[in-house]
């Protein structure tokens, strides 16, 4: 189990003092000018040694990506944008940080910035979040009044500005270039890659976007020293992770743990244990809506980080553990999901904009058994034909949760259309 | 409710007060909703000038988001959280009681103007669900005399 003393967010729960005076008696915005003084390269090359992958979803190498960042500003300025648009169900872990611990994000953004060449910051946060934004707006006032941000900002001698931006309503703009499109005052709707958004992003300058959970863990990781970071989890899976884990656990919780721990270890030290037991155990979607599910039996030696859960085809995702028991209609919960990215498709690409109503309709059909036997095989043909045929990844997290559950559930998808044909009806159908 | 003409002049005032800013679309729309509860035609031209897009764009804009209503709302907005884990704590019963008490269906505004009852999408607030917004504050572990008494309907 991770030791108190490796935690990153040491006010995840918000039972200290969270102001600015606060967050420097747990350690925070100790030597910020220091860590910055060690100049561009290095700590970008620190932050590659430390093995840090992005926390967003994707898990795209954090150093990496800020190295296709110009080295030289050809004119343009640069801008790092952080993503705050939190919107996947399952996903609460960033709000924790906005909430509790804002001050390891406003550090960790204006260390990414001087490092991306970037004098001003967006945080583009999700409209619904009311708390977070009071109390990240808040700490960003503090810092301003304490000089950590604005000219000279933490005697660093970078001219750093932060803004908060709030969205304002669309799940899409979680999608890095739609959340750019909405900064610049657009319809959320993704853009064409490439030009990536390092080469040409926010206002067609160079952009970095960042997850909260990517930026808030590199001041620590940069004063502790990337091999500390790098000590937690399999190789190329370094590092502490923030964990979210909800529905049929004893004990739901955000909790801070090592990569690469077991499932099992997860939910039983921090959670309480499944709901009746470890037995009762139906499925586990270990990485918010968008990963295809583990079932039981997978989730019995799952290890928690990306190489793992990618190799069994599903993912790590955000680390949004979503624990359904026996007693889960697993049919309905996959169909909730297709109905939850059939409302948010932003329209753009057909595949998506029709497919994930298509997707849906028959998933409604499966969940009342009033299905043909033969309709499974043309849901995962449809999955198929949406899956990496449009922009941004959200037809893909549309397809991806279906084609899980057929994998894993195709028996019980076939027996409750064969119950209604018989005309009996499958206990949970009838609930 | 003002006037056209006083509406187009605060609308440009807000535009002024955003002149200089990047990206002042969407900072400027939440500013006119504040000050207007909605967003109104009225504002429109003067808005789609101070952006330097046209009218047509703005429309998109406005229409695309959510939070942006281009007819006035009740004078007091109830926001009902319908995530997961709203629902798992009663969030259904909450919004059939409460839409019972208030006579209102999802998105409509009561007769008199005085009340709007809308669904929203985690309000973040999970471990005290299920969550309301009523008049932009926050209730936690919501039940339905707790809305309807901020709401100002607390005898209906």
């Amino acid at each position: 189990m991770l030791k108190d003393k490796d935690r990153i967010f040491t006010n995840l729960y918000g039972m200290h003092d969270r102001s600015l005076a606060g967050a420097k008696a747990r350690g925070h915005w100790d030597g910020t000018a220091e860590i910055i003084a060690r100049g561009r390269d290095k700590i970008i090359e620190q932050m590659k040694a430390s093995g840090l992958r992005g926390r967003g979803g994707a898990g795209f190498p954090t150093g990496l990506k800020w190295s296709f960042m110009p080295k030289q500003s050809d004119g343009r300025p640069a801008y790092l944008v952080i993503n705050a648009d939190e919107s996947e169900p399952g996903t609460c872990k960033d709000r924790e940080i906005m909430r509790h611990d804002p001050h390891t994000l406003i550090e960790g953004a204006l260390i990414a910035s001087f490092a991306m060449n970037a004098n001003a910051c967006y945080i583009y946060i999700r409209g619904e979040y009311i708390r977070e934004k009071e109390a990240l707006q808040a700490a960003i006032d503090e810092c301003y009044d304490a000089g950590m941000l604005g000219r000279n900002a933490a005697k660093s001698g970078w001219d750093f500005d932060l803004y908060l931006h709030h969205g304002a309503g669309a799940y899409i703009c979680g999608e890095e270039t739609a959340l750019l499109e909405s900064l610049e005052g657009k319809k959320g709707m993704p853009r064409m890659k490439p030009p990536f958004p390092a080469g040409a992003g926010l206002y067609g300058c160079p952009t970095t976007v960042n997850n909260v959970e990517s930026i808030a863990v590199v001041p620590t990781i940069l004063r502790r020293g990337p091999e500390w970071f790098a000590g937690f989890g399999r190789p190329n899976n370094a590092g502490t992770k923030l964990f979210g884990i909800s529905g049929h656990v004893n004990a739901p919780c955000v909790v801070e743990e090592a990569m690469s721990i077991p499932l099992k270890e997860l939910l039983e030290r921090h959670c309480g244990g499944v709901r009746g037991g470890w037995k009762n155990l139906k499925a586990v979607i270990p990485g918010g809506s968008s990963v295809p599910l583990l079932t039981a039996a997978q989730c019995d030696d799952a290890i928690m980080d990306f190489d793992w859960l990618r190799e069994q085809r599903s993912g790590l995702g955000t680390a949004a553990v979503i624990v359904m028991d026996q007693s889960t209609d697993v049919i309905k919960a996959i169909w909730r999901l297709s109905k939850f990215y059939k409302h948010e498709s932003c329209g753009q690409c057909t595949p998506c904009r029709e497919g994930t109503g298509w997707m849906m309709r028959v998933m409604d059909r499966l969940v009342r058994g009033e299905a043909e036997v033969e309709e499974i095989d043309m849901l995962i043909s449809v999955t198929k034909q949406v899956e990496g045929h449009t922009i941004c990844a959200l037809g893909d997290a549309a397809a991806w949760p279906i084609q899980g559950l057929v994998r894993a559930f195709r028996d019980e998808i076939e027996d409750r259309i064969k119950a209604k044909k018989t005309g009996r009806i499958s206990a949970v159908a009838a609930e | 409710m003002p006037d056209d003409d006083a509406i187009l002049a605060r609308t440009a005032e807000i535009v002024l007060a955003h002149q200089g800013l990047e990206g002042a679309m969407l900072p400027m729309l939440h500013a006119v909703q504040a000050e207007f509860g909605h967003v109104p035609q009225a504002a429109m031209p003067a808005l789609a000038e101070g952006a330097g897009v046209t009218r047509a764009e703005l429309h998109g804009v406005v229409s695309f988001y959510h939070d942006f209503r281009e007819a006035p709302a009740g004078a007091t907005v109830v926001r009902l959280c319908r995530a997961e884990a709203c629902q798992a704590m009663g969030a259904d019963r909450l919004a059939v009681e409460v839409q019972a008490r208030l006579g209102l269906g999802w998105h409509e505004t009561s007769a008199d103007g005085a009340v709007t009852l809308e669904p929203v999408f985690c309000l973040g607030l999970c471990a005290c669900a299920p969550a309301a917004q009523v008049k932009g504050g926050l209730i936690g572990r919501a039940d339905a005399a707790r809305i309807l008494a901020a709401a100002g309907r607390g005898q209906a």
